[in-house]
Formats: C-alpha cells, sequence, structure tokens
C-alpha cells in the first residue's frame, strides 16, 4: 500500500467513523427536546422516561464524536500537510466559528446531562434546545469548510501561491448552501428513521407500549419532513453540481459520451476500459432535465476530460444509486405515514407499515456515507477542486500504513462497544415502576 | 525611557493563542491529572476517592477539552505553515497523543454509563486512568522538541533523527515528566476543595503536596537540561528583561499554593497554583517569543494574511460573547457551593432494573 493511499484510507475510515455521530449529534438533541417538553407540558412520565433514555445514548455517543472529531482536527495536518498550509488561512472563518459552537454544544451538553436535579425544568429545557441548536451549527459550518474544497473561491492563485484572500467569499462559496441544506436534512431524517426504525420493531412485539409509541411519533415528527425535502434538497446540490462540477456529474451518471437529451441511468455498472455503462435502465432525457431543467439540454460526458481528471467512475456512480435508491425509499416511507396522519390512522396500528419502518433503521446512515463518497471520491484526484491534487498534498512522512492500522482497529473496538452499550443498557432495559424517576428533588 | 514594543496583529492572535493554551493547561489538564490520582488511589479509600475524581470531571471535561480543540484550529487558520510543520515533525507522538485522546474520553463515559456490574467498569476505570497518564507526558514531549529547538530537522535526515529524536531527547522527556506532574499537582489541590469529607480532603492534601515537591524537582530537572542546550532558545527565561518578574511571579505563586496545602488554606492553595502553572506556561512563550518553533518560524514570518487574522480577530470576540457567559453557567451550576447543596442523583444512577 502506498503512503498516498494509507493517508486516503485513514481519512475516508475517520471521517466515515465520525460522520456518524455527527450525524447523531445533530438529531438525537432535538429529540430530547421534544419529548422533555412534551413531558413538561401532559406531566406523563412517559416523555420523561423518553428524554432520559435518550439523553442516555446522546451521552456516549456525544463522547465518542468529541473525541474522533479532535482526532480529525489533527488528522487534517497530520495527513494533508500540504492542503492546510495552504487552505488554512483561507477557510478559517468556518473553522473557527465552529469552534465556538462545539463550545456552546459541549457546555450545554454537560449541563444538560447532569443537571436534571439542578435546574428547573425550564432551564433544562432550554440547555437542551443550545445543544441542538449549536450541533446543527457546528454541521453546517464544518460543511462549509468542505463545500469550498468543491466550489472554491475567495482567492486568486499566482505562481502556485493564493493571494487576495477573502475569507468571507471563501465561507460563502457558491456550494455552501446547497450542501450544508442537505447534511443537515441528512442528518435529521438518519436520526428520526434509526430511532423510528427501532421502536416501530419493539412495537410489533409489543403493541401497546405507551413508550414505544410516544418514542415513534416524536421520531417520525422529525424523520417524515426532512426525509421528504431532501429530495428537493438533493435536486438542488444534483444542478449545483452539473454546474461547477460538469466531471463528478457524468461519473456519477455513468455517462462518458457528451449528449443532448442525456438519459438518467439507473442501477448499472460503469466500466472505464471500454467506456460504457451496462445494465442499466434508462429513462431518456432525465438525466438532461434533471440537471438542467430541460430534457434535450446537452450533457458534457468524461470524454471529454483527460482521464487524468477522472474520479473512480465506478465507485462514484454506484454510491450515487445507493444514495438515491435509499432516499427514495426513505420518502416514501415517509409519504406513507403522513397519509396516515392525514387519515388520523395511528401509525402504530399499520403493521406493514412498522415493518417498512424497521426494515430503514439503518437506511439513512447508509446513505450519508455514500452520499460522502459521492462527494470526495467524486472530486478526486483533486483535493481542491481544480487547484490542488491530492497526491501534492499528502504528508511526506513514511509508513503510513502504520497509523492508520492503528486507527481502523482502535474504531472498530469503539464501534462495537458503543453499539453494544446502546443496546444493552438503554434498548434492553425497560421502564421501571419501581424505581420511581426522581425529577422534583 | 523604554519604548513599548509594537504589537501586531500576529502578535495579539499569537497571545490568544497561548490563552487558550493556558485555559486547556489549567482546565483540560487538570481533568488528565485527576485521571492519574484515580490510576494511584490506593488504599481503604480508593473507590470513594475515585468517585470524587468521577463526579468532579464528569460535567466540565467535554467543555474544557474544546480548548485544545481551539488551539489547534486557531494554529492552522491564522499560523498554517506551523501546524503544518508540527504535524509533520511530530507525527509519531501526534498520533500517540491522539490516541490517548480516544481512549481517555471514551473510557471514561463507558465507564459511566455501563452498569453490567463493576468488574466490567474496572476495566474501563483502568483504561481511563492509563491514558489519563501517557497522554500528558507524550503531550510535554511535543512541547520540549518544539523548546528546545529540535524542530529545525537538518535536510537529508534519516527517519529516526527526523521523527523520532526531537521528542525523545532528554529534555523533551524531562518536560513530559514536567507536564505530567504539572497535571497531577492542579488536579489534586482542586480535588482538596471539591471533596466534601474531611478524610478524603486529607487523602487529597497529601497527594497535592507530593505533586508539588514533583513539580519543584522536575522544573529543577527541566531548566537544568534547558541551560545545557543551544543557548539561544532557552537563553530569554534567564536573561530577558521580564525574565526575573516572571520568576518571581512563579516562585511566589508556588510558595503561597505550598503554603496553602499545609495549613489547610485550600481555596487559597488552588489560585495560587493557578497563578503557578499560568506563570509556567507563558514563561515558556516569553522564552521562545518571537519564534513559533525556534529556527523556523516565528510569529511574523508563519502568519496568515492580515484580513483572516482580522476576521479571526472579530470572530473571536463575538464568540466570546457566547463563551463566557455560557461557561461561567456551567461552573456556577456544577462548582459553586450552593450548588452542592442539592442531592447528587445523574443520569448515572438512573438505572433499570437487572
Ligand atoms: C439521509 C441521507 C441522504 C439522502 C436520503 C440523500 N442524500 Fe444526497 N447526500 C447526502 C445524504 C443524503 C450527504 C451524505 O449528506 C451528502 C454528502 C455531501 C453533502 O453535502 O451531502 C450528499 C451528497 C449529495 C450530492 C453531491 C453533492 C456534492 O458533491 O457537492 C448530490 C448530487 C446528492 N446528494 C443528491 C441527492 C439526491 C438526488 C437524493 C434523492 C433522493 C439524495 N441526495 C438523497
Ligand atoms: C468538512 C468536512 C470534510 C473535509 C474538510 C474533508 C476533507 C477530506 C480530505 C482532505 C480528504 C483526503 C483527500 C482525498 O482523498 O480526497 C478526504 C477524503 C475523503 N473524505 Fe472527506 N472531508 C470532509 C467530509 C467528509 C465526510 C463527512 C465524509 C464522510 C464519510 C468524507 C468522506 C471522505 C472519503 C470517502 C474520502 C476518500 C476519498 C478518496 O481518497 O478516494 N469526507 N476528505
Ligand atoms: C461534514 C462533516 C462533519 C459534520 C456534519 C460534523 C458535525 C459535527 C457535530 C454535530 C459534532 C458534535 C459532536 C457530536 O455530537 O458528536 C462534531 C464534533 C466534532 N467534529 Fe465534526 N463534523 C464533520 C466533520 C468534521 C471534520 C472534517 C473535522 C475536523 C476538522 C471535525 C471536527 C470535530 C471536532 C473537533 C468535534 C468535537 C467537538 C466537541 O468536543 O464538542 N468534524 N462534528
Amino acid at each position: 500500500m502506498t503512503d498516498l493511499l494509507a493517508a486516503r484510507g485513514q481519512m475516508a475510515m475517520s471521517l466515515a467513523f465520525h460522520i456518524i455521530f455527527a450525524v447523531l449529534g445533530i438529531g438525537m438533541p432535538a429529540l430530547m427536546v421534544l419529548a422533555e417538553r412534551q413531558w413538561i407540558r401532559t406531566r406523563d412520565p412517559v416523555w420523561l422516561d423518553l428524554a432520559k433514555r435518550w439523553s442516555k445514548g446522546t451521552a456516549i455517543l456525544f463522547a465518542v464524536g468529541a473525541v474522533s472529531g479532535t482526532v480529525l482536527s489533527f488528522e487534517l495536518g497530520l495527513l494533508w500537510p500540504r492542503f492546510m498550509e495552504y487552505a488554512g488561512a483561507i477557510i478559517g472563518m468556518p473553522f473557527s466559528l465552529e469552534g465556538f459552537a462545539f463550545f456552546t454544544e459541549a457546555i450545554f451538553l454537560g449541563v444538560y446531562l447532569y443537571g436534571w436535579t439542578r435546574l428547573s425544568a425550564r432551564a433544562h429545557w432550554w440547555a437542551g434546545v443550545a445543544v441542538a441548536v449549536s450541533g446543527t451549527i457546528s454541521g453546517i459550518f464544518v460543511v462549509f469548510a468542505n463545500a469550498w474544497m468543491n466550489a472554491p473561491t475567495g482567492f486568486r492563485v499566482v505562481d502556485g501561491a493564493a493571494v487576495e484572500i477573502d475569507p468571507i467569499a471563501a465561507m460563502l462559496n457558491p456550494a455552501a448552501f446547497s450542501q450544508s441544506l442537505h447534511m443537515t436534512l441528512a442528518a435529521f431524517a438518519t436520526t428520526g428513521f434509526a430511532v423510528a426504525g427501532i421502536h416501530a420493531w419493539m412495537l410489533r412485539k409489543e403493541a401497546t407500549s405507551a413508550f414505544h409509541r410516544a418514542a415513534l411519533r416524536v421520531a417520525l415528527a422529525i424523520a417524515v419532513p426532512a426525509a421528504l425535502l431532501q429530495l428537493v434538497s438533493g435536486d438542488l446540490s444534483a444542478k449545483f453540481v452539473a454546474r461547477t462540477q460538469p466531471v463528478k456529474l457524468a461519473a456519477m451518471e455513468g455517462h462518458f459520451e457528451t449528449a443532448a437529451r442525456a438519459p438518467l441511468r439507473l442501477g448499472g455498472l460503469p466500466d472505464e476500459a471500454t467506456r460504457t455503462t451496462r445494465w442499466s435502465v434508462d429513462i431518456p432525457g432525465g438525466l438532461s432535465f434533471l440537471a438542467f431543467g430541460d430534457p434535450d439540454a446537452e450533457v458534457k460526458g468524461l470524454e471529454n476530460f483527460p482521464e487524468s481528471d477522472w474520479p473512480p467512475v465506478a465507485v462514484t456512480h454506484l454510491a450515487f444509486q445507493v444514495m438515491v435508491g435509499l432516499g427514495t425509499l426513505m420518502a416514501l416511507a415517509a409519504a406513507w405515514v403522513a397519509v396516515c396522519w392525514v387519515r388520523k390512522r395511528e401509525v402504530a396500528e399499520t403493521r406493514p407499515l412498522l415493518g417498512l419502518l424497521a426494515l430503514l433503521t439503518p437506511a439513512g446512515f447508509v446513505a450519508v456515507e455514500a452520499g460522502w463518497v459521492v462527494t470526495e471520491v467524486g472530486r478526486q484526484p483533486w483535493i481542491i477542486q481544480g487547484v490542488m491534487r491530492t497526491a501534492d498534498a499528502v504528508t511526506p512522512m513514511p509508513g503510513l500504513v502504520v497509523p492508520f492500522a492503528a486507527f481502523t482497529l482502535l474504531y472498530l473496538f469503539l464501534g462495537v462497544i458503543v453499539a453494544w452499550l446502546l443496546w444493552a443498557q438503554i434498548v434492553k432495559t425497560r421502564p421501571d415502576p419501581a424505581h420511581p424517576i426522581r425529577r422534583d428533588v | 525611557m523604554p519604548t513599548l514594543p509594537t504589537v501586531t496583529l500576529a502578535d495579539a492572535v499569537a497571545a490568544i493563542v497561548m490563552l487558550a493554551l493556558n485555559a486547556y493547561v489549567i482546565l483540560g489538564g487538570a481533568d488528565f491529572g485527576a485521571g492519574v490520582w484515580d490510576l494511584l488511589a490506593v488504599g481503604r479509600r480508593a473507590e470513594r476517592q475515585r468517585a470524587v475524581i468521577a463526579e468532579g470531571i464528569g460535567p466540565i471535561w467535554e467543555a474544557n477539552h474544546v480548548w485544545l480543540i481551539l488551539v489547534v484550529v486557531l494554529l492552522f487558520v491564522c499560523f498554517p505553515p506551523v501546524y503544518a510543520r508540527l504535524s509533520v515533525e511530530l507525527h509519531v507522538p501526534l498520533v500517540l497523543m491522539l490516541i490517548g485522546i480516544v481512549l481517555r474520553g471514551s473510557a471514561f463515559t463507558f465507564r459511566a454509563y455501563d452498569s453490567t456490574g463493576s468488574a466490567v467498569q474496572r476495566h474501563w476505570g483502568r483504561l481511563f486512568s492509563i491514558a489519563s497518564t501517557v497522554t500528558p507526558f507524550v503531550l510535554g514531549t511535543c512541547v520540549g522538541a518544539i523548546a528546545s529547538g529540535a524542530l529545525a530537522v537538518p535536510a537529508g535526515a534519516d527517519f529516526t533523527a527526523r521523527f523520532l529524536a526531537p521528542w525523545t531527547s532528554p529534555f523533551a522527556l524531562a518536560t513530559g515528566a514536567f507536564t505530567l506532574v504539572v497535571f497531577a499537582f492542579l488536579a489534586a489541590v482542586y480535588l482538596t476543595v471539591e471533596a466534601r469529607d474531611e478524610d478524603l480532603r486529607e487523602d487529597f492534601r497529601q497527594m497535592a503536596i507530593l505533586a508539588a515537591i514533583g513539580v519543584f524537582a522536575c522544573a529543577g530537572l527541566v531548566a537544568w537540561l534547558g541551560s545545557r542546550l543551544d543557548g539561544a532558545v532557552t537563553g530569554a527565561l534567564f536573561t530577558g528583561p521580564l525574565a526575573l518578574p516572571l520568576h518571581a511571579v512563579t516562585g511566589l505563586a508556588a510558595l503561597t499554593a505550598f503554603a496553602g496545602l499545609v495549613r489547610g488554606r485550600f481555596r487559597l492553595a488552588r489560585a495560587a497554583a493557578v497563578v503557578q502553572v499560568s506563570a509556567i506556561v507563558w514563561g515558556w512563550g516569553y522564552a521562545q517569543y518571537p519564534a513559533l518553533i525556534p529556527g523556523v518560524h516565528t510569529v511574523q514570518s508563519a502568519a496568515a494574511p492580515a484580513i483572516t487574522l482580522k476576521l479571526v480577530l472579530i470572530g473571536l470576540a463575538g464568540g466570546a460573547v457566547v463563551l463566557v457567559p455560557s461557561l461561567w453557567y456551567l461552573y456556577r451550576v456544577f462548582k459553586s457551593e450552593a450548588a452542592s447543596a442539592f442531592v447528587r442523583v445523574d443520569t448515572a444512577e438512573y438505572r433499570a432494573p437487572k
């Protein structure tokens, strides 16, 4: 394994690990806060039990999210020092603002988790709101930084050096809005479906549990709007990519030959050697329409670009298919739930729907990972689109396979422990009538 | 009358980085130090000592930890070449430190939320305390490598000379040990204030006195090894115009802290210990200034363009408006006299039946 490959592997692995906790770090506080608000309004202990259990899970997730995020902030330098030397001053704004968002989040999470009996119910609830808001904001800022790598603005290159730096323009780069909207919705949809799925599964065994019904209702209240909006937002992202990163779009679609009335390909396997995509189901004019709003528009194919600028086409295309496929499924499930609501039917009574929800428990996570593969692998060989190549950014440190292996093992270990703890400590435990919840001490 | 030195934008940002580092040392450092005492806890009261330690750092360690992230972020935004250089040359110890940070934080949380039984919990506790001990030591060797000027590696150095030697020199290792005892000292002093029972308070007092002696011994060792290095690096610490006042403040604070511990004036000891350790941090900064990495980069040579620095300063000022009251609130809820009047029932205690 070359050092470049090890560095890319380590970066991808670390981000793929962190993003799971980041997504839950954005979504879970919203769920806690909604449940606690219900408790304050109704004083029905089911809601308090729910909020407490979710906050226990969030405590574990947040700790792992914080330490894996710390690793990332060092890894940007440990693996890509040339990139950071070049980009640090340009994209510093979102990163330093993010620092404050982290601070607020960590502070109020401490208050929330340990303050159940120390604060009034209202103050405690507001601490939860602060966690939810600052968690969302930190996600948005970090995606601003990533968006800049896709749409670098706010500087000029003269003799290979960046001059006339404008950090504000860099932060508000053209990709920032579409990407951060899409990511934030993804976080809510993913968390909502994951939590709804677990409780839907429980309800299939224990149909009358007030606890699981309450949990399902809150989780769906977040998941349904997010999953429906995600379709619109994904379309926005795709239109943006079509205009600014035509190579990435071509790879996402396995689209080799430039054509007007380009088809939308569902599934299929692109083959770079023969420059064809086989076994796909084609919708004529679909790609032209989705990318440019006109079924007859011309869409540039990969043949228009030198092969040295191609990303790995098959990986990008497959990852995109996985994301869109799961996104469509999630949106369908969300629509079904919405229909139930409109017709005033209990979701908890609709068994096939419960089955579908249970099945979709991991869907959001898979879609998020796939989406990031589209974004990051689809940008290769560039680390900053059109400005710096990944190969030029890597550290001169030899033997990178060693830290790659070490962090992989470490994260594998943590992943297993976290999954087991969540399962054994939170999902499996029952509400306990003999141990009344002490809240009003 | 001597003219005041002109303070540039880059100096101002560098001072804020030092301030954040200072905060990390006296807050985050003490959380690591508490883990060291968790490891060293012995005797009949060991479990009760560990309980005080866990209670003391539980609600605040994550917020305290963000200071380190702030340092890193400010470094790569405002002094990108320094961040790049440090990440390359100190790759090995930084990776070790990160593994320590990951294991410390997660093991601590797992211990708090794992109610399967004391055997498993003890393993998490052990992992937490070992990681708390190794991490500050490695962090200290990085500081030692920077301060000793060892990062000005000549071109063509082989792997050992470039990636291992700078942070394993006697000076760097002594700085590692120094960092470790300083963190442990801070923790023990804070714990004397936080312990509610007399016998535990006495335990922590003894630990703190022991650590204070350790700090003194290590400081001497570091100073002696430093004086044998190339004069340029540590010279200012002994000859610069501010050298005397800095040493006076450190020495006075150290004596006050020690006397406070001996005579049972714990709040005074805590305040003095904070001053003492802060003076050590700033003494290091002062000795190096204007170098950020001696022999490689100075504050001026490594600074980002003025527009970036200005915006960061504005951002920091805006952020402080949110941060300072929030931090105040956090410590008020958990660390004030009034807070301890509440019954302690946290989420960890709320458990389902077996
Ligand atoms: C719950 C997760 C989820 C779901 C259901 C979808 N996405 Fe997505 N997608 C993401 C989660 C995600 C992501 C992981 O969050 C990404 C990676 C980068 C980003 O900003 O969002 C992403 C990136 C991403 C990109 C690349 C943006 C870029 O490279 O700049 C496009 C074009 C789409 N998405 C399009 C879609 C479409 C058309 C969807 C229709 C169903 C869709 N996404 C559903
Ligand atoms: C602010 C956010 C992010 C930044 C600054 C960032 C930065 C980087 C960098 C520097 C690399 C290495 C160069 C490269 O191989 O492209 C990389 C690669 C990668 N990142 Fe991102 N990334 C971000 C978000 C994410 C997230 C959240 C994921 C999700 C899992 C992700 C997935 C990947 C993958 C899969 C690669 C490997 C691509 C390859 O080498 O083929 N990235 N990213
Ligand atoms: C797009 C990808 C990312 C998103 C959406 C994201 C979002 C988040 C969120 C919501 C948190 C809160 C902690 C939690 O609840 O788990 C977090 C933590 C953290 N992230 Fe990420 N992150 C991403 C990528 C990165 C990258 C590339 C870095 C490195 C610079 C990073 C650094 C951190 C750090 C240092 C923390 C810990 C903060 C704390 O202690 O509170 N993140 N991230």
